[in-house]
């Protein structure tokens, strides 16, 4: 009885490798058809219309939340240490090291790397996959390559507008409500944060925009098609999404901050 | 899951290569080996997926021009047949040769180029969603030509015209019936004018009266466009209407081949269950299972 | 559905303020200066002992951000910290005998060095050493010193 447990850990463990050589390859594969979306750039258009605008609303809201939260909490914390000028800082850099990366990719992986799970997923139960194969079209690079693409794009783009919507709802609730000087708010924040930390925040970005929609596509491509395994990919698209994201983040703000 | 290997399985005769329907088929096989106008060649397939073994030392030939019917009970990996001749599956062991070609050994680039030339008609039709049937049936076009738009228009319309459907070309996939999805598949199958079709079950769930319309239209393709036709179904009447030729396989293997009148005629009894439809025989309702008494006596487990 | 042309519109709409977001991120809040601190030129200064200093601390002078640590290493000879610092290039006018001390912002803040400009008339230019240095107050030695004192008065 004991060792059939063993061996069910075994099996398991090797299935979660085999799974994780089929997810490189098939990212392999995607990232080798950019050749494709030269050819066809309407096809990119596309999915950054599908990824990047569709979320541009949930992103924007949330980061004006996310923003003018932080504005409060910010300023009670500081106040009490006499450094309330610094809450431009404050906010400034938590949203572009921390929240505006994470956030977004969390944002991004429920709104559009779900819709891209189960659009995949039922492109495969409906047989269209197989059928664009039979048409001599590599569904790859047709169908995943060009939604992997506007993911990886979109993403930065996504996660700069959070950060800077997020610095604006911080302005109003720490300048417009709570009375901390704006000259003091913008140029404590100008000297404290650097190019650099922009530049990590926007690298965080790329890597996550890879990440989400990575797991997204191979979620779907790799699903078992019935309406039973759709709907699992869907789910195990986001979870493993937001679980990959911030362990990755924590490796990258150890690798950017801690040297 | 359970599988008592000390159960005789009911199949076993079937399997068994002295059996005079093994040897027949044997013979045909051999007699038609040499003839060039065969355009798809199967030789020894076997396939297994997991442990269950679909395929087991399979010979099969598609002639050039004829409507070829493979036939079997649900679950006796026709599809899979179809898949494998399109190479989107890999065979354990064999060869199968596409008029001379060996799917499974040409690379990527060869293969498509093969498919250019195969068109296949899955049961779900599928038929990409987001398109219009008119771009659907245009899609290999653009794909595969530069064709002025306005030739590419005439094509398409040609096309649906063939299936009945040039009405209907401005309707999404998701407002269409079973049957007329499976026909606007099949415009879109033969735009690139192939040399063959692969029918995955064409008449799997559809009314009588699609029905019909599905089975002339296949002969009447067939023999206006030149086209090789491959079909896979269980439907023995209508299949047996159009089919020049008949596989019938069951367990992995062929076990009769013939016209559609040698078939009829046939007096085997596996042969007999199937084409005539008799509830029992040979080929058993049930999967292979432990004896019943046994199987309730058993305490726990599942 | 939108068609084909809504959707190029909105997408370069999107990138657009995409890159505005950026160009935000980058100008008014990092305030990323054209004159970068890649350019300007060196100095470097010793000191016994440099607290907590980091790479890219700034470097000031009355109080205004002239430039930023660029290394830090130690001399195994002397046993003093050596560090380099890059002065923005437009900053030419620092006297030779321009006072370094390192600093700290508030009681808990950050450490950053502190030019005090000397008299002299001659500059300090690429590769120069600040000579007159003073070192980190070390919260433990003062404490220390303070009670040490204490206890030399009472006794």
């Amino acid at each position: 009885m004991r060792l059939e447990s063993l061996a069910r850990l075994g099996r398991g463990g090797l299935g979660a490798l085999e799974r994780l050589g089929r997810a490189h390859l098939l990212l392999f594969a995607i990232v080798l058809g950019v050749g494709e979306i030269l050819r066809r750039p309407r096809l990119l258009t596309a999915q950054i219309f599908n990824i990047g605008v569709l979320s541009l609303l949930i992103v924007g809201v949330s980061g004006l939340f996310v923003g003018m939260v932080l504005g409060l909490q910010g300023y009670y914390v500081l106040a009490q240490f006499g450094a309330a000028q610094s809450l431009g800082v404050m906010v400034a850099t938590s949203l572009v090291r921390e929240l505006g990366p994470v956030v977004t990719a969390l944002l991004v992986a429920g709104r559009a790397g779900s819709a891209l799970t189960a659009e995949i997923g039922l492109m495969k139960a409906t047989e269209q996959l197989s059928g664009l194969e039979m048409m001599a079209v590599d569904p790859v690079r047709r169908i995943l390559t060009p939604r992997f693409y506007g993911g990886v794009i979109a993403m930065p783009l996504l996660a700069a507008i959070f950060s800077a919507v997020g610095v604006l709802g911080g302005y109003f609730v720490g300048v417009g409500l709570l009375g901390v000087d704006e000259g003091a708010f913008w140029s404590q924040m100008q000297a404290k944060v650097d190019f650099d930390d922009v530049m990590d925040g926007i690298v965080k970005s790329l890597v996550f925009g890879v990440i989400v929609t990575w797991i997204a596509l191979f979620e779907g491509y790799d699903t078992v098609p019935t309406s039973e395994g759709v709907s699992r990919s869907t789910t195990r698209s986001v979870v493993h999404a937001a679980l990959v994201v911030l362990g990755v983040d924590f490796v990258l703000t150890a690798l950017m901050f801690g040297g | 899951m359970v599988r008592d290997a000390g159960n005789p399985l009911p199949s076993e005769p079937l399997v068994d290569p002295s059996s005079p329907a093994a040897q027949a088929v044997d013979g045909s096989v051999a007699s038609v080996a040499n003839e060039p106008e065969v355009l798809v060649r199967i030789r020894g397939l076997s396939f297994r997926r997991g442990s269950r073994v679909i395929f087991d030392d399979l010979d099969l030939d598609i002639r050039r021009g004829s409507v070829t019917a493979v036939m079997g009970p649900s679950g006796t990996g026709k599809t899979t047949l179809l898949k494998l001749i399109t190479g989107q599956l890999r065979p354990d062991a064999g060869r199968i040769e596409v008029d001379g070609e060996d799917v499974h050994r040409l690379d990527k680039s060869g293969l498509f180029r093969l498919r250019r030339r195969m068109g296949m008609l899955f049961q779900s039709g599928a038929l990409l969603t987001d398109l219009t049937v008119f771009e659907n049936v245009a899609y290999p076009l653009r794909e595969h030509t530069d064709l002025r738009p306005s030739l590419l228009r005439k094509l398409v319309l040609l096309k649906l015209e063939a299936v009945g459907l040039r009405g209907a070309r401005d309707l999404m996939p998701n407002e269409l019936s079973g049957g007329m999805a499976r026909r606007v598949a099949l415009a879109r199958a033969i735009a690139l004018d192939p040399m063959m079709i692969l029918y995955d079950e064409p008449f799997a769930g559809q009314d009588p009266i699609s029905m019909g319309m599905l089975v002339s239209l296949i002969r009447q393709l067939n023999d206006a466009a030149g086209l090789t036709s491959v079909l896979v179904s269980h439907d023995v009447r209508e299949t047996a209407s159009i089919a020049d030729d008949l596989y019938v396989i069951s367990e992995g293997r062929v076990i009769a081949h013939g016209t559609p009148a040698e078939l009829a005629a046939d007096p085997s009894e596996e042969v007999r269950q199937f084409m005539d439809g008799l509830p029992d025989g040979p080929m058993h309702f049930h999967y292979p299972a432990p004896d019943l008494a046994d199987d309730l006596r058993t305490r726990g487990g599942r | 559905m939108a068609t084909r042309h809504t959707i190029e519109v909105t997408v370069g709409a999107f990138m657009a303020l995409g890159f505005l977001a950026l160009f935000f991120l980058a100008m008014q809040i990092s305030n990323l200066s054209l004159d970068s601190t890649a350019e300007g030129y060196r100095l470097t200064a010793r000191f016994a002992n440099v607290g907590s200093i980091k790479v890219r601390a700034p470097v000031t002078v009355a109080g205004v951000r002239v430039g930023r640590v660029e290394s830090l290493s130690f001399d195994k000879t002397t046993y003093e910290a050596v560090v380099t610092l890059r002065i923005d290039a437009g900053i030419d006018t620092l006297p030779e005998d321009t006072f370094a001390n390192v600093f700290t912002s508030g009681l808990l803040g950050e450490q950053y060095i502190g030019l005090e400009p000397g008299g002299s008339q001659d500059y300090l230019r690429d590769g120069d050493e600040i000579v007159h240095t003073q070192s980190a107050l070390v919260l433990e030695q003062m404490i220390g010193q303070f009670l040490f004192k204490k206890a030399g008065e009472s006794g």
